[in-house]
């Protein structure tokens, strides 16, 4: 079964319809990177399955279960959308930590507050804070950032801050983890560490949806690629075929700029 | 020169009792329009029309009139005009209703510099909190009320240190502060009269406290410098 399934997603803006007929499933372990010039819908697609965005029509279904059915107003109430949320991580472009806290600070943040939530939580707290500070402290090891636990966010490179947002998003144990243009706002040099860190993460089998510009990128690390024009998917498949044998005019044309440039 | 060194010690106890009004004033202003302000902040960025739109309407009057009509109106009108005097008489009474106005017309400038706090917070860091799974109030007391109170310090500290002397138009109700103190050795009072140096000398009580509130707001402002 597919871990997740969203079936004819349109969503508009105004008059702008921003997607059109969305039709996608991905399964666990597996990386899906959407590919598409600006304005195609990729970011919105992304907010859409992380509840950041209302569909006007559509399905999304993780492991079996109906999260969100525009039809039925039952699987749209705040409380439960934010449950449903944690279904989904998402890494923004423009990493949005927050300022005051440390780096580990910043990963701890969130299973805190939610941990707090637990029946059991009095009772516990000590052992279960400590075993959050253990995780979050092995996360930003994996991500390389054993010497920058206790820096702020100003004190850290691009690349540092993009993958302490990694390692925060990994803290809630997501079962999807969304990437919307992780290194377009990193300098080219910084680009390669937030890439690598990427990679090691589809190697270890993480579910992902990554939305970048990053060609070459994609088309490594992706075990399915989705192009996106115009908010419909044009072209989908096999990272090698749609890169080497495109089947639509418009794939065509997208990736021929990118092998000019 | 001799004859102000005589008068000093007198003058000096009546200021103190006076200032110690004017602190009163101050402190129970600043209590109440910090929350009543955050409160009027969120009520003018309302989704909902209407309640935006009375309270729009209110900050619009309340900043756009005078304080010292303000204080004249809530002080005299319920008495005066309605027959109700709900303030009472006495020192009491004056000390209710010049906290009522005081509060009530800074919390009105406090909301602006609270809206202009909130807006200036990124809707990133909403974002980022939500998909944390973090409930809205948690985004707003855990991420951006911090973020905030650090961009806010600066206005907020111009307008504290405004309040400070603007405690003194409480005089225009005889409410008995340090002004009202200074000026009453011009009539006759302590067995002293036609004195007016002790009313020039309670600017020095304003300075002096000003200056200390200065520090300390500067020094919160350098606390909050740890993050960008």
């Amino acid at each position: 079964m597919a871990i997740l399934e969203a079936q004819n997603l349109w969503k508009t803006f105004g008059r702008t319809a921003v997607l059109k007929n969305i039709d996608l499933t991905l399964e666990k372990g597996q990386a899906l990177s959407i590919i598409g010039s600006s304005g195609s819908g990729k970011t919105t697609l992304l907010r859409c399955l992380n509840f950041l965005e209302q569909p006007d029509k559509g399905i999304i279904r993780v492991n079996g279960e109906t999260l969100f059915d525009a039809a039925d107003p039952s699987t749209q109430s705040e409380a439960s959308i934010r449950k449903k949320r944690l279904h989904f991580g998402l890494v923004f472009q423009s990493f949005n930590l927050f300022p005051q806290y440390t780096a580990l600070e910043n990963v701890m943040l969130a299973p805190k507050l939610l941990a707090a939530e637990q029946p059991n939580f009095k009772a516990g707290k000590k052992e279960i804070y400590a075993r959050i500070e253990a995780q979050a402290k092995e996360l930003l090891n994996q991500m390389g950032l054993s010497s920058r636990m206790a820096n702020y966010p100003h004190q850290l490179s691009g690349g540092q801050c993009q993958r302490v947002a990694i390692a925060r998003a990994l803290a809630l144990h997501p079962d999807i983890l969304c990437f919307d243009e992780p290194t377009s706002a990193l300098d080219p040099e910084l680009t390669g560490e937030v890439l690598r860190v990427i990679r090691e993460l589809a190697d270890q089998n993480t579910t992902m949806i990554i939305v970048t510009h990053e060609m070459a990128f994609a088309r490594d690390v992706a075990d399915h690629v989705i192009f996106m024009d115009e908010g419909v998917i044009v072209e989908q498949g096999d990272p090698e075929e749609v890169f080497e044998n495109p089947r639509e005019e418009r794939t065509k044309q997208f990736l021929s700029r990118y092998k000019q440039g | 020169m001799k004859l102000i060194l005589e008068q000093m010690p007198v003058v000096i106890s009546a200021l103190n009792i006076g200032f110690i009004q004017t602190l009163k004033l101050f402190f129970v202003t600043l209590l109440g329009a910090f929350p009543l302000g955050l409160i009027i902040a969120f009520g003018s960025m309302s989704r909902f029309k209407p309640l935006s739109c009375v309270t729009k309407l209110i900050v619009w009057v309340v900043r756009g009139t005078p304080l010292m009509i303000q204080l004249l109106i809530i002080y005299y009108f319920p008495g005066l005009i309605l027959n109700n005097p709900i303030w009472g008489g006495g020192e009491t009474g004056r000390f209710l209703a010049a906290s009522t106005a005081f509060i009530f017309n800074y919390a009105c400038y406090f909301s602006e510099i609270y809206r202009g706090g909130i807006q200036s917070v990124p809707i990133g860091q909403e974002e980022a909190g939500l998909v944390l799974g973090m409930k809205k109030s948690q985004i707003f007391f855990k991420i951006k009320l911090l973020q905030m109170i650090k961009r806010i310090v600066p206005p907020m500290s111009n307008e504290i240190i405004t309040l400070v002397k603007d405690t003194s138009l409480s005089r225009i109700i005889a409410l008995q502060e340090i002004i009202w103190a200074g000026q009453s050795f011009l009539k006759g009072s302590h067995g002293i009269s036609g004195a007016i140096w002790p009313l020039f000398f309670t600017a020095v009580y304003y300075l002096i406290f000003n200056g200390i509130l200065t520090l300390l707001l500067g020094r919160l402002e350098k606390k909050l410098d740890y993050f960008r």
